[in-house]
């Protein structure tokens, strides 16, 4: 069962959470993504991390609307968006899709926004760092061939490379490299607003090639960062009929699946 | 043996005649030379600094975008990308051969100050009395670098046109831009012969008149001449002295209509990049502005007393004036070497696509819009725009804002910000998206995500 509080419950009570948890659009209503978002709630549970989410307040950050090119429907919801955190006088923001975390660490500051804001991968690297987080010893990952996905906006776009991978590392698995990867990495096809639309007429798809990168590995895991990375790889192994072979899953799928029981 | 003796006699003679003669001669010869030294030099010159305030110009036909802050950080960058190289050395083969080519440039340019002086006060090699020994010792070093030049453009010429190397041949590049990188390529071949046979000349006349061994490279040629009349050397040195200083100078006048303009360029491109995170979008105070008074009317300021309409720009970017200073220059400092458009995901899974044609034409619609405005005096409409004419709209919808082409491009261009740009004119000024677009933004107005979901169900995760 889990314990999810909303910044308004938090409120009424007359107390403030250590952190908000920004689910995102996918992690809300994707039914794949939604998986997502409950193992993270699972481990902020288990950790006993203080923390809120916004609710049925929450809106779209505007990060689709703004790389499509409509400047005004980004700007209104980020308008309501910054009401809302600034209202409830968040310091501190969590969120599972690289995406809402690079527009509202990055893109809401000038608009007066400004919060400290962490990508879930890099807190659970901190959490573990800190001994907060426990995991099972020969965890359900132990030796098991991986590779990992830099999804642009946590990569290239923020330069954050080291820290999912060494997560990765305290699940002990065995960490495969992809032949492109880090700064160089391939795109899934999901950004820029791409995710709403059919690909223009092309040889293949991005998220087959991004597939296939990560086939070759021969890895039987693909670790991911972003809900719109899994959901295109997850489309990716399909097409291949790799579905036995090679399972897509965010780290904190992961890392949920190897807590320590107590 | 008779035969062997008689050159060697008739090297006797010419050389007394030419003891004789020549200072006659050479006084009348030099004093042409150096006026016809000056006139060209003028000329060049001149022409240069004409074509390069024009690209000044239309660099600054672009918006204003302040990019002097953390001045410390974009010495930095300058000193790392630019003259370190460093995005270069993610590929090591060529980066390797561009930097002998890059410090052969360099380097050599120093000898450039001596043909000045010499040519201007008719001295011959200047320098060579004021630094003694060390003289030898550079000329020895430029010679190195010349081969090592000579090896690099060679070794280019070949990926280019024999091994071709698939960013180097793509279709895009196809008419000027493949001409433009082997004409350059060709003029440095010729440079630096012509560097090399000149000394190698010099050196055989030393030895013929015992004077020393030559330079340390070229004197490996000077036996293959050597055997030439002093006056066939001589006229030899001034070939290759006028042909290189002319070169120069015509290399000098094409570079402003090159891809080899990067060479000026990549300083202040490095200097001035954007220092924010990649992934970052610019935002546009303008509509910030106005979202901003529609939600709360009371912060907006009052109308101008005379009922005037403030002035409003373009959303978006649909010519190249409309783009920002910053984008101009990335266009002309861009080095078409492809980089950007290998790594692009949309070029390389075969969409239409490419960021180095979104620089290519950039530049070549400013070119055009620089060309009208030097015809007219200002800038008298063509019908023309960047958006539609110079790139399409199937262009633009296949990017996914991956940065890879930033990411890629060895002198700090980003191609991903005028696609951004475009594509906001394409939506907000045309109305232009696709219909799954357009039901995305309606989901975001009326529903507050991108899906058709109602608002009410967004936590109903938690008990899903
Ligand atoms: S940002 Fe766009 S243009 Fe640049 S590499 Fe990615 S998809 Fe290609
Ligand atoms: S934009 Fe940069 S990477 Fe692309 S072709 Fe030009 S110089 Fe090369």
């Amino acid at each position: 069962m889990l314990e999810v509080k909303s910044m308004a419950e938090f409120m009424a009570s007359g107390e403030s959470p250590d952190v908000l948890f920004w689910v995102g659009c996918a992690g809300s209503f994707d039914q794949r993504a939604q998986k997502i978002t409950k193992a993270f709630v699972q481990i902020l549970n288990k950790v006993g991390v203080s923390f809120a989410i916004l609710g049925k307040e929450e809106m779209c950050t505007g990060d689709p609307a703004r790389r499509a090119g409509n400047e005004f429907l980004f700007q209104m919801m980020a308008y309501n968006n910054i009401q809302v955190l600034n209202g409830y006088n968040v310091k501190k923001i969590i969120t599972t899709c690289p995406h809402c975390f690079n527009v509202i660490k990055n893109e809401y500051p000038a608009l007066g926004g400004n919060y400290e804001v962490i990508h879930h991968t890099v807190f659970l690297q901190q959490l573990i760092n800190d001994g907060k987080l426990v995991l099972k010893d020969g965890g359900a990952f132990k030796g098991t061939k991986i590779t990992y996905h830099d999804s642009c906006y946590l990569g290239r776009g923020n330069g954050v490379y080291e820290a999912p991978r060494e997560v990765l590392q305290a699940l002990d698995v065995e960490l495969v490299e992809m032949k492109s990867c880090r700064s160089k990495g391939l795109c899934c096809g999901a950004g820029g607003a791409q995710m709403f639309k059919e690909e223009e007429a092309g040889t293949t798809r991005v998220n087959f090639k991004r597939t296939d990168e990560a086939i070759e590995t021969g890895a039987n895991i693909i670790a991911s960062n972003c809900p719109f990375c899994t959901t295109m790889l997850v489309d990716g192994v399909k097409n291949r009929e790799k579905e036995e072979a090679i399972k897509v899953m965010d780290i904190a799928e992961m890392v949920a699946l190897s807590l320590k029981d107590q | 043996m008779k035969n062997q003796e008689l050159p060697s006699l008739n090297y006797v003679f010419l050389l007394k005649q030419t003891t004789l003669e020549q200072p006659f001669i050479s006084i009348k010869m030099m004093i042409v030379q150096q006026i016809l030294f000056v006139i060209i030099s003028i000329v060049a010159f001149y022409l240069f600094a004409k074509k390069a305030s024009e690209i000044r110009r239309n660099i600054l036909l672009g918006r204003d975008e302040d990019l002097t802050d953390q001045s410390e950080k974009r010495w930095k960058n300058m000193v790392l990308l630019a003259f370190g190289q460093k995005k270069m050395f993610k590929k090591p083969i060529p980066a390797i051969l561009h930097l002998f080519v890059y410090v052969g440039f360099v380097l050599i340019n120093i000898e450039v100050l001596e043909i000045l002086i010499d040519g201007v006060f008719g001295t011959h090699r200047a320098l060579e009395a004021p630094l003694g020994s060390f003289y030898h010792f550079l000329i020895g070093f430029f010679e190195i670098l010349a081969v090592l030049t000579l090896i690099a453009v060679i070794s280019f010429l070949v990926r280019r046109n024999i091994l071709k190397v698939k960013r180097l041949s793509m279709a895009e590049l196809d008419g000027f831009p493949k001409r433009d990188a082997n004409t350059i390529l060709y003029i440095e071949v010729v440079l630096m012969s012509m560097l090399l046979i000149m000394n190698a000349s010099e050196g055989a006349i030393m030895l013929q008149e015992g004077t020393g061994n030559g330079f340390l490279i070229s004197t490996m040629l000077a036996p293959a001449i050597v055997g030439l009349s002093p006056e066939s050397l001589h006229l030899i040195e001034r070939i290759c002295w006028w042909g290189h200083i002319l070169g120069i100078y015509a290399f000098l006048n094409y570079l402003p209509y090159s891809k080899h303009f990067h060479i000026l360029l990549a300083f202040p491109n490095a200097y001035y990049q954007r220092l924010t995170p990649q992934a970052e979008m610019r935002n546009m105070k303008d509509i910030q502005n106005e979202v901003l008074y529609m939600m709360q009317p009371e912060l907006a300021p009052p109308p101008p007393a005379d009922g005037s309409q403030p002035a409003t720009s373009a959303f978006g970017a649909k010519d190249v004036k409309d783009l920002s200073w910053k984008n101009l220059m990335d266009a002309y400092a861009c080095t078409e070497c492809g980089r950007c458009t290998d790594a692009c995901p949309a070029n390389t899974t075969g969409k239409k696509l490419s960021p180095r044609k979104i620089m290519m034409a950039t530049r070549d619609r400013l070119e055009e819009v620089g060309t009208n405005i030097n015809q007219n005096k200002t800038f008298v409409e063509d019908g023309k725009t960047l958006l539609h004419d110079y790139i399409s709209v199937e262009e633009l919808r296949a990017c996914t804002t991956c940065q890879a082409c930033v990411e890629a491009c060895p002198v700090s261009i980003s191609p991903l910000d005028i696609i951004a740009q475009l594509r906001r004119n394409l939506v907000m000024e045309e109305s232009n998206a696709p219909q799954e677009w357009n039901l995305m933004f309606s989901n975001i107005e009326t529903n507050m995500a991108p899906w058709k979901f109602s608002p009410d169900e967004r936590d109903a995760w938690i008990h899903s």
